[in-house]
């Protein structure tokens, strides 16, 4: 029997109970739709961590104090592993390392007349803003001069920017208390966005370490060294170069576990991409078996048609359908159920994700390979599904078939 | 009339078995149809008339003996030569009509066509198209089943058995769901057909029908207890001959 031909019979069976045939294609609609966005989002929130986490610099290395020793554990706050002598080694003796900038940091209370609003405030060196890729909108970087002198000033971030100030008014040169300490602002920093764990990279203020150290926390020891190394390339190379100076710097003994944490970007990417792609196959998964029971939904509607049409079937036999031809034809209804399911699915698919990446400003990425995949499960679903219906339809004695009422 | 034999059945015998029982619904059937015949297969019911015109329309095989149809056993045919033979050489009318509910009468006729690989759509179309024209209904041809009366129904099922050019239409009561009047009409169809070569075979328990035949077949338990010529009344002239409908 000729394709075409199929193709009508059962093209003219499905619209011959056309609410029937809806609702049984509205489960693989559904089944397809959410495979295709949970793909397409999984991969949405893959690409936006990419490129948040590239924003922030792709060759940042984060150095950390360890916080697990032998023994007791004595809490973060006072692991004083870091010093400013290791940030001078590490400059001295590392040669994929770029700019270096010791970090400290400590939350509290900016208050500016009446408005205040709870921040960070970061001591770091001159290095930081290009390291981290802050850009300044107005005003200047703080100077060796500054972190020399302790100086009370500051650079700051929109949403700091915004809670203290009027939309009118120009923040550098003005005022501002970190606490009790007061400070000048000088320098005002670019909008940047949230990272990728979702902070927003504008809440901050930005001063010299050693003002932080000295006027706020009272410390002599860092909490953190932020690096950036020659090139993404050299990362690996500038984390091994480090590792060897801090271990000498601490005299730590070979076997001795280090008191100190190296991460770099490329691994928080890795990490954070393997995460979220974990959980878009965890999501699709799920999404999968709805497709499942979309196709189950075929599988009962086609063993209904088959015994509503039993008659049908028998007629056909008596002029020459073959158990083959009879076959084919219910195989076809259940695959263009699903082929037509499908492609409405994955429009929708495409629809939903396109309005969820722009809701949550992600980009919106579609993959061909979950659009041709679900066209072929899509497929796949009609004929698996249809195939033992069709084969109980084919398998019927013309006779009885012709009998039945 | 020729004198080819188109149909022949040797001592058929068809047994069902149900449960411990055996029903011998066939105990050795044999005869012969010739090109141009028009046969009634008559018996009371339950005498196996069904049982043996499934088997002459190769929809289901003798226990034991054998039957030719156009020269070809059928024994040893497999079920999808049997299809086949089907589609070529035979063509149904069923009692119930049987036609696709919600599909014209011009696709209903076209069905059989569908299922040859030889007939272009443009071929099935005409072919269809003549053979609405030669039951009457080429005004009807986009009509629904539904849509047409009972008589229509049964003629447009008859144009579905005439549209392969069948060696031989095959009919089991076919006017059993029809009144007086639309049976003789039917039958006065069958008889046209008749004349112009058309070879059948109709099974009917009414001696009224049988006798617009030109051949009476009489099963009785199995058995073939009569098979003998008759000369046949014309159709037409009895449907004259009935009160006209308008006189009450
Ligand atoms: N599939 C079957 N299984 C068992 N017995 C059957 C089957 N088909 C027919 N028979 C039996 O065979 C015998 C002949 O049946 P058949 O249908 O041929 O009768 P018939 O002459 O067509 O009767 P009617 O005029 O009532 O249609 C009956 O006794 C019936 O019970
Ligand atoms: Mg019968």
């Amino acid at each position: 029997m000729r394709l075409y031909n199929l193709l009508k019979i059962a093209y003219t069976a499905l619209m011959r109970n056309k609410m029937r045939a809806m609702l049984t294609m509205l489960g693989i609609i559904i089944g397809i739709a959410s495979v295709i966005s949970m793909v397409s989002l999984g991969q949405s929130s893959q690409l936006s961590i990419r490129e948040s986490i590239s924003s922030t610099g792709t060759n940042m290395i984060m150095v950390m104090r360890a916080f697990r020793r032998p023994g007791v554990n004595i809490g973060n706050d006072n692991v004083q592993t870091l010093k400013m002598a290791d940030c001078v080694a590490i400059r001295k003796g590392a040669k994929n390392v770029d700019l270096i900038s010791p970090t400290v940091s400590s939350s509290g209370q900016l208050i500016r007349g009446s408005k205040n609003w709870p921040s960070t405030i970061e001591g770091v060196s001159t290095e930081f803003l290009t390291i981290r890729k802050y850009e300044l909108e107005s005003g200047t970087n703080f100077t060796e001069e500054h972190i020399n002198t302790y100086a009370k000033v500051c650079l700051i971030g929109q949403t700091v920017v915004d809670n203290l100030f009027e939309p009118d008014e120009n923040p550098v040169g003005q005022d501002i208390r970190f606490g009790k300490i007061p400070m000048k602002v000088i320098g005002v920093l670019k909008e940047k966005g949230q990272n990728q764990m979702g902070q927003d990279q504008d809440d901050i203020v930005i001063a010299p370490y050693t003002t932080v150290q000295k006027r706020i926390l009272a410390i002599d020891y860092l909490h953190m060294i932020t690096a950036s190394a020659v090139s993404e390339e050299a990362t690996d190379a500038a984390v091994a170069e480090i590792e060897s100076i801090l271990r000498a710097q601490h005299r730590l003994l070979p076997g001795e576990d280090d008191d100190f944490d190296v991460r770099t970007q490329a691994e928080m990417l890795e990490m954070m991409s393997s995460v979220s792609g974990f959980m878009t196959i965890l999501l699709a998964a799920i999404a999968s078996i709805s497709l499942i029971v979309g196709g189950i939904g075929i599988m009962n509607i086609m063993y209904v048609t088959v015994t509503e049409r039993t008659k049908e079937i028998g007629l056909r036999m008596s002029i020459g359908a073959k158990g083959r031809d009879i076959m084919l034809q219910f195989l076809c209804e259940s695959t263009i159920l699903s082929l037509i399911g499908g492609v409405i699915g994955i429009i929708l698919g495409l629809v939903i994700s396109y309005v969820a990446s722009y809701l949550l400003s992600w980009p919106y990425v579609v993959s061909q390979a979950s659009v041709a995949l679900s066209f072929v499960v899509c497929a796949a679903t009609g004929i698996f599904f249809g195939w033992y219906p069709a084969k109980k339809a084919a398998s019927l004695d013309p006779i009885n078939a012709l009998r039945y009422e | 009339m020729g004198n080819d034999i188109i149909i022949k059945v040797e001592n058929l015998k068809r047994d069902f078995v149900v449960g411990s029982e055996t029903v011998r619904a066939l105990r050795g059937v044999s005869f012969d149809i010739r090109q141009g015949e028009f046969v009634s297969i008559m018996g009371t019911s339950g005498s196996g008339k069904s049982t043996l015109l499934n088997i002459l329309g190769c929809l289901d095989k003798p226990t034991s003996g054998e039957y030719y149809i156009d020269g070809i056993g059928i024994s040893q045919c497999s079920k999808d030569k049997l299809s086949v033979i089907r589609n070529r050489k035979i063509g149904f009318v069923f009692q119930s009509y049987n036609l696709l509910a919600r599909t014209t009468a011009l696709e209903n006729v076209e069905l059989p066509l569908m299922y040859n690989h030889n007939v272009s759509s443009k071929e099935r179309h005409e072919m269809a198209e003549h053979a609405l024209e030669m039951v009457g209904l080429s005004n009807r041809r986009y009509h629904m089943p539904n849509q047409l009366s009972g008589g229509q129904q049964q003629r447009v099922a008859i144009a579905r058995a005439l549209v392969n050019n069948p060696v031989i239409i095959l009919a089991d009561e076919a006017t059993g769901n029809l009144d007086t009047r639309t049976s003789y009409e039917i039958m006065t169809l069958l008889q046209e057909l008749n004349l112009q070569g058309k070879t059948i075979a109709f099974v009917t328990h009414e001696p009224d029908i049988a006798c617009f035949t030109s051949r009476t077949v009489m099963l009785r338990d199995g058995h073939v207890i009569k098979d003998a010529p008759i000369e046949p009344k014309s159709a037409a002239e009895a449907l004259a001959a009935l009160p006209s409908n308008e006189d009450y």
